[in-house]
């Protein structure tokens, strides 16, 4: 009996594996006549560390092509590529000083923050030749606006996500989520920042407000609706959304997209109250042992073929002209990723807060959340 | 023991315990003080007491996180035992392959568990589709607390059912036969001589369940909706960078479990306090 067990087992391992296996090559072929000899192989066998979000990276699955790789085979650089989950975390390690980066993609208002705090450098833009391409409307943010210290990688935005087949009609407010007729139904943030968010918009409060009755207000509104909700989530909103377990929820454009080829009974609007627009970009942090490396790594990002296959990838917006005006692009002028400007223009961006009232408003967040 | 001996056992127990001791004291007695000292300082590290009284705040949670597991436990033990029991007296063939099966889940990650169990008990999950085939009207069972306290149990039975069952089959069947040949049958004899006998195994199951249940958070998280245990709340603190709020009650976890431990200890006899 025992030998039949193993044998089974031993049978279904080699299975396994053998289906594994052809897995393991990747797609590192990139057009090298293209990048027409800019990336020269001086710091071969130099290591670059980056430390990027979670799925945010045209990884070679699927056939795509493995930007990092593709980075490696064209100049002999080896990538350290390490991911993280939010903002928080990643300031966490790049604070504590324990591990140096090269390259790292925060949002915004974060960006913001390690500028004031001086944890990263200036870049020499000159060597970012690729620069030019990105959209003139992400050159000069408010984090940045001199454009010293970052370039843009993603842009993303918040949408209303509903099912169409479980909610009456199409809505056009933030108010939904108040609405007692979907109670059990509605999902929202489990992230004090974009859950204040929606109350924000609703109320037409300023995100970045630094009066704390504002924020009382909106924690007023959060609690009136915590009875409706059904759950507080993050990554489970695909699941729930998806399977037809929720009605309502609050979620990033470019995860709509992901979630609507799931289930075709999902739509999207942009609220007219507004909403939150954020951008994603590369930076050179201040310890970076590899500076010269983390400019070839940024600029390599910008190119047509590896900003293509990273924007085919991510599904978020991308700010980079030569993907948004490339015909091969399957998202080009997608409504849901690329809205009008009259939404992007009413959209807010969230800022750095002042520490005593972003610990005000956590404090809030706790009660708001606890049971 | 004469001075030989215990001068010679220090000598080779140095050699050998070191790996050991530096081990434990870095992984375990430094980041414990870390967790000391972040508790009572504040932002600027100057000592305080605010942390622990912040945690009136958290009174609730604290006390919603103990209920459910408590719960979770009594009902873990309610159905472990008669399955050990049982399983006990299997033929040793056939109780080696449930042994196996009940271990068999525990080879998967708990997360992988969670988040099937989840697909199970959705408001459109696979038991309510089954259910409105039948005509029937779904059943609400995520986000309850009963689909919390559900996931401690399914989760950590084996836990409790494992040192249960190796308890039990310890006791040698010449003490069951004396009873029965003293009149002592059926329900007396397991009353009066299994149970107590069984005794440190239901302790540390009851610590195996116990412990994960009352610190967890991925289950709450994914099972409960909007319910918060203090799991959760330590996690959103420390996400947040509030390691002085949340190490205060990770501490205050931790000393609410050693002293149930103590207590715990005082129904076993020495065997059962090898978890402590």
């Amino acid at each position: 009996m025992k030998k039949i067990v193993s044998f089974i087992l031993l049978l279904s391992m080699l299975a396994c594996s053998a289906v594994l296996l052809p897995s393991c090559s990747v797609n590192d072929n990139i057009d090298e006549s293209a990048l027409r000899g800019k990336y020269t192989r001086d710091l071969e066998g130099t290591t670059l560390n980056v430390f990027n979000w979670g799925e945010n990276i045209s990884d070679g699955s699927e056939g795509s092509l493995s930007v990092v790789k593709a980075f490696e085979k064209v100049t002999g650089i080896k990538v350290n590529y390490t991911t993280y989950d939010d903002n928080e975390t990643m300031y966490g390690k790049l604070n504590s000083g324990a591990v140096s980066y090269d390259v790292i993609i925060p949002s915004d208002y974060m960006i913001e923050r390690l500028i004031e705090e001086g944890l990263v450098q200036k870049m020499d833009m000159s060597k970012i030749t690729n620069y030019q391409y990105i959209d003139n409307k992400y050159k000069g943010m408010y984090y940045d606006e001199n454009e010293e210290y970052s370039v843009p990688y993603t842009v993303g935005l918040v949408g209303l996500i509903y099912n169409t087949t479980m909610v009456e009609g199409t809505p056009d407010s933030w108010g939904i989520m108040w609405d007692e007729k979907y109670s059990g139904q509605i999902l929202t943030f489990n992230n004090s920042r974009d859950a204040f968010g929606v109350a924000q918009y609703y109320l037409g409060l300023d995100v970045n407000s630094l009066d704390k009755a504002d924020w009382d207000k909106a924690a007023a509104k959060l609690k009136e609706q915590s009875p409706l909700l059904q759950a507080r989530v993050m990554d489970q909103v695909f699941q729930k959304m998806e399977g037809g377990n929720a009605a309502i929820a609050p979620y990033y454009a470019g995860d709509f997209l992901t979630m609507q080829s799931n289930n075709p009974d999902l739509e999207m609007v942009y609220p007219k109250e507004g909403t939150n627009i954020f951008v994603d970009a590369m930076c050179i942090p201040s310890n970076s042992k590899n500076v010269e490396a983390a400019h070839m790594f940024i600029n390599f990002m910008l190119e047509e073929e590896v900003a293509l296959a990273n924007a085919e990838t991510i599904c978020y917006a991308s700010p980079n002209t030569l993907v948004t005006e490339n015909d091969e692009y399957s998202l080009k002028g997608n409504k849901y990723l690329y809205p009008s400007d009259e939404v992007i223009e009413n959209a807010q961006y969230f800022h750095n807060i002042d520490p005593e009232v972003r610990s005000y408003f956590e404090k809030l967040w706790d009660e708001v959340t606890l049971n | 023991m004469n001075k030989a001996v215990a001068e010679k056992k220090s000598f080779a127990g140095v050699i050998t315990n070191a790996p050991y001791f530096l081990w434990a004291a870095i992984f375990i007695v430094v980041p414990l003080f870390v967790v000391v000292y972040y508790a009572f300082t504040d932002d600027t590290g100057a000592f305080t007491w605010g942390n622990i009284t912040d945690l009136g705040d958290y009174a609730d949670t604290f006390l919603i996180s103990v209920l459910y597991s408590v719960i979770a436990t009594v009902i873990t033990l309610v159905i472990a035992y008669p399955f050990a029991y049982f399983l006990s007296k299997c033929k040793a063939s056939s109780q080696k392959i449930q042994m196996m099966l009940v271990m068999l889940p525990m080879w998967m990650s708990l997360l992988i568990r969670t988040y099937s169990l989840t697909q199970l008990i959705e408001s459109n999950g696979i038991i309510n589709s089954i259910i409105t085939s039948w005509g029937l009207e779904p059943l609400e069972m995520i986000n309850t607390p009963g689909a919390v306290i559900m996931g401690m149990v399914y989760n950590y039975l084996p836990y409790m059912i494992l040192p249960i069952y190796t308890a039990i089959s310890k006791i040698h069947p010449s003490l069951l036969e004396a009873a029965e040949d003293l009149g002592c049958n059926g329900f007396n004899k397991i009353r009066r001589l299994v149970m107590p006998m069984s005794m440190p195994g239901v302790v540390s199951g009851i610590i195996m369940v116990f412990v994960p249940s009352v610190s967890t958070f991925y289950i709450s998280q994914k099972l409960g909706g909007t319910i918060r245990l203090v799991g959760d709340v330590i996690e959103t603190q420390m996400k947040n960078s509030k390691y002085h709020i949340g190490a205060s009650m990770s501490l205050v976890l931790m000393v609410f479990i050693l002293i149930s431990l103590a207590i715990m200890n005082k129904f076993s006899d020495d065997d059962g306090g090898m978890i402590v």
